[in-house]
């Protein structure tokens, strides 16, 4: 009987995702280059913001892939505590650095088109604002996977903290719109809109989009399969030593 | 669970530094920060609220370790744990104890401390109101990091790293308090939401501290 939970088996896990990782790291990579290329030179400057609105392609993905890494860790965390899989742990363990990449590259590019059409690269606008404490949500979860040795509790205590941090990471993206007033425009992408953003620009930025999901999936699955690996290693020497 | 509240309280107090050194930083807080953005009365009226705020955050934070760790490196939190009495009572009685031996007499200091940085006599009020409200959640929201990082060694930094950012809407809300409070706005909105966070961290928090101290403790 063929279940989602067999994958939870190290082993399989490493068999399915080492078949399965060239074509998702080969499809982001065609999804980026088409994309990026397309973006950048084959759509036409806005009428408003000029060649600027270019990082579109960068910045949407980016801040997309930032949110939705820390959501696939709240859920890998959840499916460690209740079913106490390990490649579970490590999967969220391994979203974590590339979810902070994801948020600088986010507000990086954010503060480089901010500078030409805002003015000004920071501004403590809501959108920005909760970002910002993405980020540091994401660095305290790190942080605290690395602070702790016992891999099992290291695992229990950042699940812990996912969970908590994932109800605050909300209450505080509202408590900022009561805070201030917003500066950033509103959502480029919404699936009950008409028309989102002019074709010219949406088709390059599906594409990228698609290319920065696939990105996402190829890196997890990479270092997941690391730190399985790091995990065995760690075994090995430590029956060596029994020995 | 009342005892065990008593207990933490003469401990505090006792121990020196239970009410004196949250009340210490405080006013030392509030006096640098006129060396640093000078003594014109109109910035810092303006500013006043904030950073009273700020530093009863910080006051709040660097008495956090209390909390666990003391117990945990002398074993009596393993005695706590294995009592007849829930865990997640132990969590709530200690944060208790926290936020009367330092929340508190920061609600109490701060119209004085408010003198010193011209805080309008209107403003006052209101940032009382919402230090007795949005300071409880402080103590409970650090009672968890406390949890989360008892076992370690160093964990100080790492502890102010997971708990500040989860003191983000407290401080939004109560420093909103006292700015409408101060422009005559409407407030109650503001105060129930501020309230509705108190009380919700201290519902729920209870059962993730606990949870973190039975895996620190396993």
């Amino acid at each position: 009987m063929a279940s989602l939970w067999q994958y939870a088996n190290p082993q399989k896990f490493l068999a399915v995702s080492r078949a399965v990782l060239p074509f998702v790291a080969g499809g982001a990579a065609i999804c980026l280059v088409v994309g990026l290329v397309w973006g950048f030179f084959f759509t036409p400057d806005d009428y408003k913001q000029g060649s600027t609105v270019k990082i579109i392609y960068l910045h949407v993905p980016a801040a997309l892939m930032a949110i939705n890494a820390w959501l696939m860790m709240l859920v890998a965390s959840l499916i460690w505590l209740v079913r106490r899989h390990h490649v579970s742990a490590l999967a969220a363990k391994a979203a974590a650095p590339i979810g902070i990449t994801m948020t600088v590259i986010a507000l990086v590019t954010g503060a480089i088109w901010g500078e030409p059409m805002w003015g000004t690269y920071w501004a403590w606008d809501p959108r920005l604002t909760s970002f910002l404490i993405l980020f540091l949500f994401y660095l305290g979860y790190s942080a605290l996977w690395q602070a702790i040795e016992s891999p099992d509790a290291a695992a229990d205590l950042t699940s812990v903290l996912c969970m908590v941090g994932s109800v605050f990471a909300i209450l505080s993206r509202y408590a900022v719109n009561f805070w201030n007033q917003g500066l950033h425009q509103g959502a480029s992408l919404s699936l009950d809109k008409e028309e989102n953003v002019s074709d010219v620009f949406y088709l390059p930025l599906l594409v990228c989009i698609a290319g920065f999901i696939l990105l996402f999936v190829a890196l997890v699955l990479l270092r997941t399969q690391t730190e399985i690996r790091q995990r065995q290693l760690k075994a090995l020497e430590a029956r060596e030593r029994m020995a | 669970m009342i005892a065990l509240f008593w207990r933490d309280m003469r401990l505090a107090m006792r121990a020196g530094g239970g009410f004196g050194l949250g009340l210490s930083f405080f006013l030392i807080l509030t006096v640098l920060v006129p060396f640093g953005v000078g003594p014109q009365s109109e910035i810092l009226s303006v500013i006043a609220p904030g950073i009273l705020w700020v530093g009863a955050l910080l006051a709040c934070l660097l008495s956090l370790d209390r909390i666990f760790a003391l117990d945990f490196e002398d074993g009596s939190l393993d005695l706590l744990a294995t009592a007849p009495i829930p865990l997640e009572g132990v969590v709530a009685m200690k944060a208790a104890a926290h936020w009367v031996t330092t929340g508190l007499p920061l609600v109490i200091a701060a119209p004085v401390l408010g003198v010193l940085l011209h805080l309008e006599g209107g403003a006052v009020r209101w940032l009382i109101l919402g230090l007795i409200i949005g300071t409880p959640a402080l103590s409970m929201i650090g009672a968890f990091g406390a949890g989360l990082t008892v076992g370690l060694k160093r964990g100080g930094l790492l502890m102010s790293l997971l708990v500040l950012p989860l003191y983000v809407p407290t401080l939004i809300f109560g420093a909103e308090v006292v700015k409408r409070g101060a422009l005559g706005m409407e407030v109650q909105g503001v105060i129930l939401i501020l309230s509705a966070i108190t009380l919700a961290v201290w519902a729920l928090l209870p059962f993730a501290a606990a949870a973190a101290l039975r895996i620190n403790l396993r």
